[in-house]
């Protein structure tokens, strides 16, 4: 019935080896990207058709067990695929996305050295994700989960030959491999821990079954749930790994769209909700969960007020954002922070896009004008907005709808997450306040960025403002239909008290109503209440924007004066609360030194010395003993007679 | 009465002999007879104790030393000829580019 499954992860891998091997020969900038967006599209299409079947029908789970993959003992472990309506949402947004990403790509990438290695790895990363979606246990996941990881590692160091670039992509790579690390150990206590209770498996549907012979909220389960989450903190972001995000924004902007915002660095939360029968299991996890969620939308957003490079804006907007998913997986609201996770998938993505457009548009004014001047600096934009409408409108649409202003996307989402906050049995106010402060500061700096991009004086150089593009349909067609669903994406999950049905919430209830339900899970409250914090939270957004207004576009000169009245304030968030040498100091410089003790205490002094002592013994010896040779016959003649007469003697006597 | 004892000795002298010429002399021609004067008292006491025995094997092994060795003058006066021709000289003084 769903057999044509495995066919979504299949049609990326062939653009992968179609464009890696043959790309470099083929040259031909729409051949390559074409048959990159293509394949993406076929996969778009398949997914579109089993989730409709999957709609229409009345059993919501289905295994598709390709192969056999590990046999031992009682043990069995499948090549094997799982839809099921979670997954049936992540492949609609990785496919549906992705395809956009990848026909922006076509135009953005356009001249790049390497462009086929560009959609090669773009492939790459679409069937790895795609297979940690899909992945019916966790194995599976687990080799999307590190696939992603490593095409992120190729994609932000694209542009290799840069040191920054590649710095960036070892510090990802690395503190993500922090993350999986914590994944493993959660993975193989988890199957220990099963495994003693008599059931050997790792398959998500059977782990669901069995999760109940665990104790609820024992020991063996935090530890078990805990490790996930320390995965999961390492590839989305979350404190205490999240710095390795913002560096990441060193790749191309369809990269940073695609995997930094869209859809790679929301494994981890898809992950937690893959598993949501267990972290419900857990109460003293979710609790870390929703703090740490709640702090990081909220340290993050304050470190966005102060950045001025376009794309770290939003890439700590991205860090905030997925801190509000943690926060709704932390009360227990699974199926809002999935809802998020698709609205944000919609908006953010559309704001990197459109920031790409910009960049596009200013690096080309710069190149025709010979300046050098940083395109991604905002300080350097303003007034863009006629110059480029439709990058203009479609970004100002994303950004109203990812400040939580009603009637688009984003408000339907988040103000679930903030009332599931407060009202959740696994809430608490003080978490509503965390996310709510976040969404005030994300309406200001959001608004912050379109002012001082779109409105205002153009501060170009001005050799070079008079030949900034629009850019070309194959960037402004993907931001127009991101935009579009940026606007009505929300509707498929209004809330009941705003007159919905919530259909996103009944559609993914079969895959969390029963641990909500056994835990109970669940947000209670009157209709008053609800009805005021979401007054609250929109007066909020709006505050946010309004102060955004004054400070930029009614009296530009207010924020020099905010800055210089609270100059040490600004210091520590514009240098992002100096976490970076923190970390440097505590992690990364011990590390140095207890390698270059390695290197020069162990490796050259005790390794080495060895290795050359065994060379200077037999140096020595061979020294001594070659005055024996002297050449001259009578002397081995010598020397063999004694021989002869030693061993005759020996013998005799 | 010449007894295998005789031949014995006459063996051992001549081995000597043989042995003191190879390690004094200096000319590799004359070494190289020394060499053929140590492999024949070692034929003599072979067909010696042979006879005395009664088993006919030392005289059998005989022909293989007389075999061997008569190869081994053809190589060695060969590598001798070469030698010359590269440093008009037999003098084993001469044969030391074989060292450290």
């Amino acid at each position: 019935m769903y057999s044509n499954l495995w066919l979504i992860p299949f049609f990326p891998l062939v653009g992968a080896i179609f464009n890696g091997l043959f790309g470099k020969k083929i040259k031909n900038e729409a051949a390559i990207g074409g048959i990159a967006t293509g394949l993406m599209f076929l996969s778009f299409l398949v997914a579109t058709q089993n989730l409709f079947k999957l709609i229409g029908d009345t059993e919501k789970v289905h295994e598709l067990v390709m192969a056999s993959w590990i046999n031992v003992g009682n043990f069995q472990l499948n090549w094997e695929f799982l839809l099921d309506p979670l997954s049936a949402v992540m492949i609609m947004v990785v496919t549906g996305v992705g395809t956009l990403i990848h026909l922006y790509s076509i135009g953005y990438m356009h001249g790049e050295e390497g462009y086929y290695r560009f959609f090669s790895y773009m492939n790459l990363f679409a069937f790895a994700m795609l297979m940690l979606v899909l992945g019916g246990n966790a194995l599976v996941m687990f080799i999307g989960w590190e696939g992603v990881g490593l095409c992120s590692y190729l994609l932000i160091g694209y542009y290799y030959e840069k040191k920054s670039a590649s710095t960036a992509a070892n510090k990802a790579f690395i503190v993500n491999r922090v993350g999986d690390f914590g994944f493993l150990c959660g993975l193989l206590t988890l199957f220990w821990a099963l495994a003693d209770k008599g059931v050997w498996t790792l398959n998500f549907v059977k782990i669901a079954e069995s999760g109940h012979l665990l104790e609820s909220g024992g020991l063996l389960i935090t530890v078990v749930t805990l490790c996930f989450f320390l995965g999961a903190t390492g590839k989305s972001a979350q404190i205490p790994l999240f710095t390795w995000l913002p560096d990441a924004m060193e790749g191309p902007t369809p990269v940073s769209a695609l995997i930094h915002a869209a859809t790679m660095v929301t494994a981890g939360v898809y992950m937690i909700a893959r598993m949501n029968g267990l972290f419900a299991m857990a109460p003293a996890t979710m609790m870390t969960i929703a703090i740490v969620g709640g702090l990081t939308a909220f340290f993050a957003a304050t470190i966005g007020l102060a950045q001025n490079d376009i794309k770290r804006v939003l890439a700590y907007s991205t860090v905030s954002q997925l801190g509000y998913m943690f926060l709704a997986m932390g009360v227990g609201a699974f199926s809002a922070g999935i809802f998020h996770l698709m609205t944000h998938a919609f908006f953010k993505a559309c704001l990197f896009l459109g920031s790409g457009s910009v960049i596009h548009g200013l690096h080309h004014a710069y190149h025709h004008a010979h300046l050098h001047d940083d395109p991604q600096d905002m300080r350097n934009m303003g007034g863009l907005r006629k110059k480029m409408p439709i990058t203009f409108i479609t970004f100002l649409v994303s950004t109203i709808a990812i400040s939580g202003i009603p009637l688009f996307s984003g408000f339907f989402s988040k103000d679930e997450i903030l009332w599931w906050s407060f009202g959740s049995t696994r809430g608490h106010w003080m978490l509503w306040v965390l996310g709510a402060a976040a969404a005030g500061m994300t309406a200001f700096y959001m608004f912050r960025l379109v002012f001082m991009t779109f409105f205002g004086e153009q501060k170009t150089a001005a050799r070079a403002k008079d030949h900034i593009p629009e850019s070309p349909f194959t960037i402004t067609i993907p931001l127009m239909v991101l935009g579009f669903f940026a606007v009505v994406g929300g509707y498929i999950g209004v809330p009941k008290i705003l007159g919905g049905v919530n259909r996103f919430d009944a559609f993914l209830a079969p895959v969390f109503e029963q641990a909500q339900h056994l835990n109970e899970i669940h947000a209670h409250g009157t209709h008053a209440t609800e009805y005021t914090l979401m007054a609250i939270s929109v007066a909020i957004a709006i505050v946010g924007i309004f102060t955004a207004w004054v400070m930029y576009i009614k009296n530009p000169e207010l924020p020099g004066q905010f800055v210089a009245k609270f100059a040490s304030a600004h210091k520590v968030i514009f240098n992002k609360w100096y976490i970076d040498e923190l970390y440097d100091f505590l992690f990364v410089n011990p590390c140095k030194k207890i390698g270059t003790f390695l290197w020069r205490g162990i490796d050259v002094k005790i390794v080495d010395g060895v290795v050359n002592g065994c060379a200077w013994v037999v140096k020595g010896i061979g020294t001594g003993l070659r005055y024996t040779q002297s050449g001259y016959l009578y002397n081995y003649a010598v020397a063999m007679v004694i021989g002869a007469v030693v061993i005759v003697g020996y013998f005799i006597f | 009465m010449i007894t295998v004892n005789h031949y014995m000795l006459l063996s051992a002298i001549l081995f000597s002999i043989g042995t003191f010429g190879v390690l004094t002399r200096k000319n590799a021609i004359v070494i190289f007879m020394c060499i053929e004067v140590m492999l024949n008292s070692v034929n003599l006491t072979f067909i010696a104790v042979s006879r005395h025995v009664g088993n006919m094997d030392g005289q059998i092994f005989v022909f293989f030393v007389m075999t061997v060795a008569a190869a081994e003058a053809a190589v060695g006066l060969a590598l001798m000829i070469a030698f010359f021709r590269n440093s008009d000289s037999i003098d084993v003084d001469d044969f030391n580019m074989l060292k450290w």
